[in-house]
């Protein structure tokens, strides 16, 4: 069994053969698209398969498989050796299944939607290329391997945002969306070091394994390193204070937006943190912080959705919205259920993202054949669509019932296994009732403003013009094909892990125990009295059910007007469309001042005046005023030197005389 | 013998020189004090000569020698200087001042 | 291999020959009738150099930390002077660079340098010289002649082949490097004639004097002041780069390729060979510890934020140069095993990436003579084959893992850490304004709208470029994935450095009386 685990090598390597191969094609054979579809798609579908036979052969050893693949030693340095090797195990196997899977789905979906673009074959390339630094990240065996995927998967979501690199806008996104990353990437190479310092080695196995032996529960060192451990989370997961690249970053090709910003990359925050469960739970205070930082997050997010019109943006927020919740599920030592939620949201938050790609897809060419410039991602462009597009329609409603938290779909089960186990932490503090709360407030906006976004994009009358009207259509099969797959996972996805309370409950969690059982010593998960549990079931339906009435109730779609002709916004609601000014408190307080330092102070003053003008070119000056003092004796007369030298000898003679006598 | 009244004209004569350096001007005034110079050092070495051996007669030919060819490379400078500047006046020729 | 190496005698002549064939070389040149095939004569020699290198790197005995290669011939008897070459896995590394960077510098320089290609390619080849005998000398006197024999050609390289203000850059290389270096000569005298009194032998002999330098006690600090001007100068650190983005804007592309890739690490070099053996003590004292980590630190973050505000393409990289080598102090001055290969790495990777950055400045420049980055934007879409090298080369410049920049940085971080580690936090935030300058520079170069009619018909990479370009990649590659090699090579002398550094095992008083033969 364990050759066909070996074979975990062939799941990376194929989309990095991908991406050589689309990339040598983006240069040479730009127009061979029937080639990059097959070998885009293709890849995609292989390492699927074989993910699946390397998951199945692993699944096959009891109790507990873990399996570590090393491939080549990858920095020796005295005491510190990091191997290039994947770790196979059940954290992992997960992961693997839902990227190649979700991926394979929109790489499907990109065949449709990106066809007519010129960048083609380096769209799959990069694609490709993403895949292959996503799976890095996810099967590595160590944190410096992990961080290979880690940045890497930074760097296709930079490239890939700026995929339409000829706006500066976008170009822009990406370089925000990169930056951002990187600060959070320095708090993981901090918690790399201080980890390699406390512990000698950075392998997965060995610090998780000595974890007990190196740290005290609590103590400095543990919490520092899982506090800058977080903030690599907060960067690539988009959480308070670092998520502000994530919105802008839907200046990329929409189905890069379901792939990286919603199913795959940013959720490797929350895996990084399930993965060193242990760590977390050894810093008690690092948790807590994890768990507050998310909660914010959740509401926070959920409240700018409100009003958001474009419709990737208000999908945005809610993926950092519903980040806000993974974070808060692995904060509470709820590791199975922030996990399950990452398994759930990838489903139906592609969906949502692709559900929208086909609206703007249709939209655009609408506007394309009209030679109209209209934004075609402005909800109040749209409207009436569910006539044109049932099937997106329906598929992208079903994604909402999930993410709503509407009983029996996905979403359901995943935020309230969360939102129960910070309710059940409350026994210990306060502290947690006042996450819970911040949840559920979260959980009534997410509702409400999902129920919103379906409301303008299908129902009431169609915004979108007389003469675009006839062009709107559903999309092609390649397009709705993969819709289909993800409305059927994110209707079912919810079986994996039901709650306590009702049969077959907890499969992901007993799937889950041998990794997470080593956190679940410090902190072990609180358990809910059946009758709280039920009851939290039936608020969160409650909860679900208001936030859709409440936005059906109070928002008229037909009162709203094309966004060209649309009035301005003003107070509370200027306040949220405009984010909170978050990005331009940013560029006030840090980026701009940074800016001016470094060009006013540092270059034009420290550089230029202090240390080129004074000390260098003043030592210079020196050295010539010196010279020209000199060469006042110089005088040019013969006259002069001559009686220099007559005084000069007469001293001498002195001098000898002196001696002699 | 006669060493007394030898170094005392020596020393006079030097002295002039040294005066005539200081004091004059004119590039050819000067090259001929310089020769007053040599040659009353000249004078001193033949004096002392007599008392101390040959090697002060032998000095002298070598000055006299170096005196010499002072005298073509400096009337030949003096003369370069004089096409060049129309004048000997050294207080005019400062090309070397700093 | 191996074998075949010691058939022919390799390990005897291999040093010889590296140092004679590019004055050979040189000499070919100035004799050559005709001027046009002056530059592929010096690519051959060039070539031919890199070929003899690579023995080295073949028959170099892993696991030991001794010299190998060693060669010397009798000099200056009467002073003790002798001719002393030899490598470590340390030198080894800097030679390969040398090597290896001086056919892509000659090549690149194709259809740069117009003018007075004789001399042009002879200053090339001396300069080969006399860097490779910077870095295998094992003799105090030779090192240092070496020293200067590399200053002169690149001053006239600068001087003569540059560009507006050359004259100005030329002069302020050459008196900022001459200052430190002379002060470093009376450094070596000094110690040369104390360890001469002390143990009665008179000698340059490298680890004659390393073993002994503890003789010069109380002079220590002054002497360690000089070694450390000469070399923080070259290097450069923080606040002594003035000179470098002058003569990096300056020089022809060759000149800021070899400038950044080879002249730059010979401060970090001698600070590994020369300052920290020969005063371990001083370099290790809180004091000097202090003052150095300090402007290391200063140094990356200082030159990555002013680089970050550079309008010229070549004064950014010049700046984020100050930064990487801040780094490799950083690494040095933290003194464990891991940070010392880190910083060796580094120096590679730093010749590398910053050397194709310089190339990549350079052929910008051929195509629309200015180096403004402002002049340009959105240019990938007209020359995409040099957009992506551009991409890749700058990833591998602000440390993106899977590319030679992260090993480097990464080794010298998680190094540092344990004896540093509130200097390698503030590093570390070194990687992020790398990232703010370097892609906010490449942005502007090449995405946005293509609004400057000049750069409508660029052409892209020609053969010749991409052939100075495809070693430089396939380096920056083979490195981020695979510096197993390079690591196992430079590791048994890093050890012996860190060791030697760390426990000076010698008394620290010196001797009244001149003592007998102790060694040598």
């Amino acid at each position: 069994m364990a050759n066909t685990v070996d074979l975990v090598w062939l799941v990376v390597a194929l989309p990095l053969a991908g991406f050589l191969a689309n990339g040598w094609i983006s240069f040479f054979r730009p127009q061979a698209k029937r080639a990059v579809s097959v070998i885009g798609v293709g890849v995609l579908v292989l390492a699927f398969v074989v993910a699946v036979a390397v998951v199945r052969a692993a699944a096959g050893v009891e109790p507990a498989w873990f399996f570590v693949v090393k491939l080549w030693t990858w920095m020796p340095a005295g005491n510190l050796v990091i191997d290039v090797a994947a770790q196979v195990d059940r954290l992992s196997s997960v992961m693997l299944l839902v990227v190649t899977g979700v991926g394979m789905l929109i790489h499907v979906f990109s065949v449709g939607y990106m066809r007519e673009d010129p960048g083609y074959a380096r769209y799959f390339a990069y694609l490709n290329l993403f895949v292959f630094f996503m799976l890095v990240l996810v099967v590595g065996a160590s944190f410096p391997v992990m961080f290979v995927g880690w940045e890497g998967v930074g760097l296709c979501s930079y490239l890939l945002i700026g995929f339409w690199f000829t706006e500066k806008a976008n170009a822009d996104a990406g370089k925000k969306a990169f930056i951002m990353n990187r600060i959070g990437d320095f708090g993981f190479l901090v918690a790399m070091f201080m980890i390699f310092d406390a512990t000698g080695s950075l392998s997965f196995r060995e610090v998780f394994e000595s974890a007990p032996v190196h740290f005290a529960v609590g103590g400095t060192t543990i919490t520092l390193i899982t506090l800058a451990l977080f903030l690599g989370c907060a960067g690539k997961s988009a959480q308070i204070p670092l998520y502000t690249w994530l919105p802008d970053a839907m200046a990329g090709p929409t189905p890069v937006s379901a792939l990286i910003h919603a199913a795959t990359m940013v959720t490797a925050g929350v895996y990084l943190v399930a993965r060193s469960n242990i760590l977390f739970a050894m810093a008690p205070l690092s948790s807590a912080v994890v768990a507050g930082v998310g909660a914010l997050t959740a509401l926070f997010a959920a409240t700018i959705a409100l009003k958001q019109w474009d419709i990737k943006k208000v999908l945005a927020y809610s993926t950092v919205s519903q980040l806000g919740y993974m974070f808060l599920g692995v904060g509470v030592g709820a590791y199975t259920s922030g996990l399950f939620h990452v398994v759930t949201h990838a489903f139906f938050k592609a969906l949502l993202f692709l559900g929208s790609g086909s609206v703007i897809y249709a939209l655009h060419h609408a506007y394309h054949h009209t030679h109209a410039h209209e934004d075609a991602q402005d909800m109040r462009n749209m409207g009436g669509l569910a006539k044109y597009m049932p099937w997106t329609a329906g598929l992208m409603w079903v994604a909402t019932l999930a993410i709503a938290g509407v009983p029996g779909f996905s979403g359901f089960f995943s935020k309230d296994e969360i939102l129960a186990r910070t309710f059940a932490r409350g026994a210990e503090a306060p502290y947690f009732y006042v996450l819970w709360g911040m949840g559920v407030v979260a959980a009534l906006l997410t509702a409400f403003y999902m129920t919103r976004l379906m409301l303008y994009t299908f129902h009431g009358p169609n915004r979108t013009g007389e003469r675009e009207r006839a062009h709107l259509h559903e999309a092609p099969w390649v397009m709705t094909g993969p819709l289909v797959v993800l409305g059927a996972g994110s209707l079912f996805a919810g079986v994996l892990n039901l709650p306590e309370v009702l049969p077959f409950s907890g499969r992901l969690e007993h799937w889950l125990e041998p990794v997470t059982e080593a956190g679940a010593v410090y902190l072990p998960e609180a358990h809910l009295a059946h009758g709280t549990e039920w009851a939290l079931l039936g608020l969160a339906t409650l909860i679900a059910a208001a936030g859709m009435a409440g936005a059906w109730r109070i928002l008229k779609p037909g009162s709203l007007v094309p966004a060209r002709v649309a009035p301005a916004e003003a107070g509370w609601r200027l306040l949220l469309s405009r984010k909170y000014y978050v990005d331009e408190i940013y560029g006030a307080l840090i980026v701009r001042p940074l800016v001016w330092v470094s060009d006013r102070v540092l270059w034009k003053v420290v550089d230029a005046l202090v240390i080129d003008g004074a000390a260098v070119n003043g030592s210079a000056r020196t050295t010539q005023l010196v010279g020209w003092i000199g060469s006042r004796l110089q005088t040019g007369r013969v006259g002069a030197y001559v009686l220099l030298f007559v005084v000069g000898v007469l001293w001498l003679l002195r001098a000898v005389a002196g001696q002699g006598s | 013998m006669l060493l007394q009244p030898a170094l005392v004209v020596s020393a006079v004569l030097f002295a002039l020189g040294v005066a005539g350096v200081l004091l004059r001007r004119n590039a050819i005034v000067i090259f001929m004090c310089v020769e007053l110079m040599l040659n009353a050092v000249n004078l001193t070495f033949v004096a002392l000569a007599q008392q101390l051996g040959p090697e002060g007669q032998v000095v002298v030919f070598f000055v006299m020698a170096v005196a010499a060819a002072e005298a073509a490379v400096g009337l030949a400078i003096v003369i370069g200087i004089y096409r060049h500047d129309q004048t000997l006046d050294l207080g005019n020729i400062n090309l070397l001042s700093g | 291999m191996s074998a075949f190496l010691q058939a022919i005698g390799y390990p005897a002549w291999a040093l010889h020959t590296l140092i004679l064939l590019p004055v050979v070389g040189a000499l070919v040149l100035m004799v050559q009738p005709v001027e046009r095939h002056v530059k592929w004569t010096a690519l051959g020699f060039a070539l031919a150099e890199l070929i003899v290198s690579l023995g080295l790197w073949y028959g170099f005995e892993l696991g030991t930390a001794s010299m190998q290669f060693e060669a010397s011939h009798e000099w200056m008897h009467q002073w003790g002077v002798t001719y002393h070459v030899g490598v470590d896995g340390i030198s080894l590394m800097m030679v390969l660079l040398t090597t290896f960077t001086m056919p892509l510098a000659v090549l690149g320089s194709f259809s740069y340098i117009k003018k007075k290609e004789r001399g042009f390619y002879s200053l090339l080849l001396v300069l080969t010289s006399g860097m490779l005998g910077v870095f295998i000398a094992l003799d105090l006197f030779v090192f240092y002649v070496f020293w200067e024999i590399m200053l002169i050609p690149m001053y006239f390289i600068i001087g003569i082949w540059g560009g507006e203000r050359r004259l100005y850059a030329a002069i302020k290389f050459f008196i900022f490097t001459f200052v430190g270096s002379l002060l470093m000569l009376v450094a070596i005298l000094t110690v040369y004639a104390v360890v001469g009194t002390g143990t009665g032998t008179y000698s340059f002999d490298y680890r004659h004097l390393v073993t002994n330098a503890w003789m010069v006690s109380r002079w220590g600090p002054w002497l360690f002041a000089a070694f450390f001007l000469a070399f923080a100068i070259k290097v450069p650190m923080f606040p002594f780069h003035t000179w470098l983005p002058d003569a990096h804007v300056e020089a022809p592309t060759a000149g800021s390729v070899i400038l950044a890739g080879i002249l730059l690490k010979m401060g970090t070099y001698g600070f590994l060979r020369f300052a920290l053996p020969l005063f371990p003590a001083v370099a290790m004292s809180p004091v000097v510890s202090t003052v150095v980590v300090t402007l290391s630190v200063i140094g990356i973050v200082y030159g990555a934020l002013v680089a970050m505000v550079q309008p010229d393409f070549k004064k950014l990289i010049a700046y984020s140069s100050v930064s990487h080598l801040g780094f490799v102090m950083l690494g040095i001055w933290a003194l464990s095993l891991q940070s010392i290969e880190g910083a060796v790495l580094m120096m590679i990777n730093h010749g590398i990436s910053t050397g194709a950055l310089f190339f990549l400045a350079g052929m910008l420049y051929e195509r629309r003579h200015t180096r403004e980055i402002a002049e340009f934007g959105g240019i990938a879409r007209v020359v995409p084959g040099l957009a992506a090298v551009l991409t890749v080369v700058s990833l591998s410049s602000i440390g993106l893992p899977g590319t030679n920049g992260f090993v480097g940085e990464f080794l010298v971080l998680v190094g540092s850490f344990g004896t540093q580690p509130v200097a390698t936090v503030i590093a570390t935030t070194g990687v992020i304004f790398a990232a703010a300058y370097m892609l906010w520079a490449i942005q502007r170069i090449l995405f946005g709208k293509l609004d400057n009619p000049a750069n409508e018909k660029l052409p892209d990479l020609s053969l010749r470029e991409l052939v100075v370009l495809a070693p430089l990649l396939a380096g920056i590659i083979w490195i981020g994935v695979y510096p197993g090699p390079i690591l196992r090579r430079v590791e048994p002398a890093a050890a012996a450095l860190v060791d030697l550094v760390r426990r000076p095992a010698q008394p620290q008083l010196l001797p009244l009386t001149p003592q007998p033969r102790v060694n040598e």
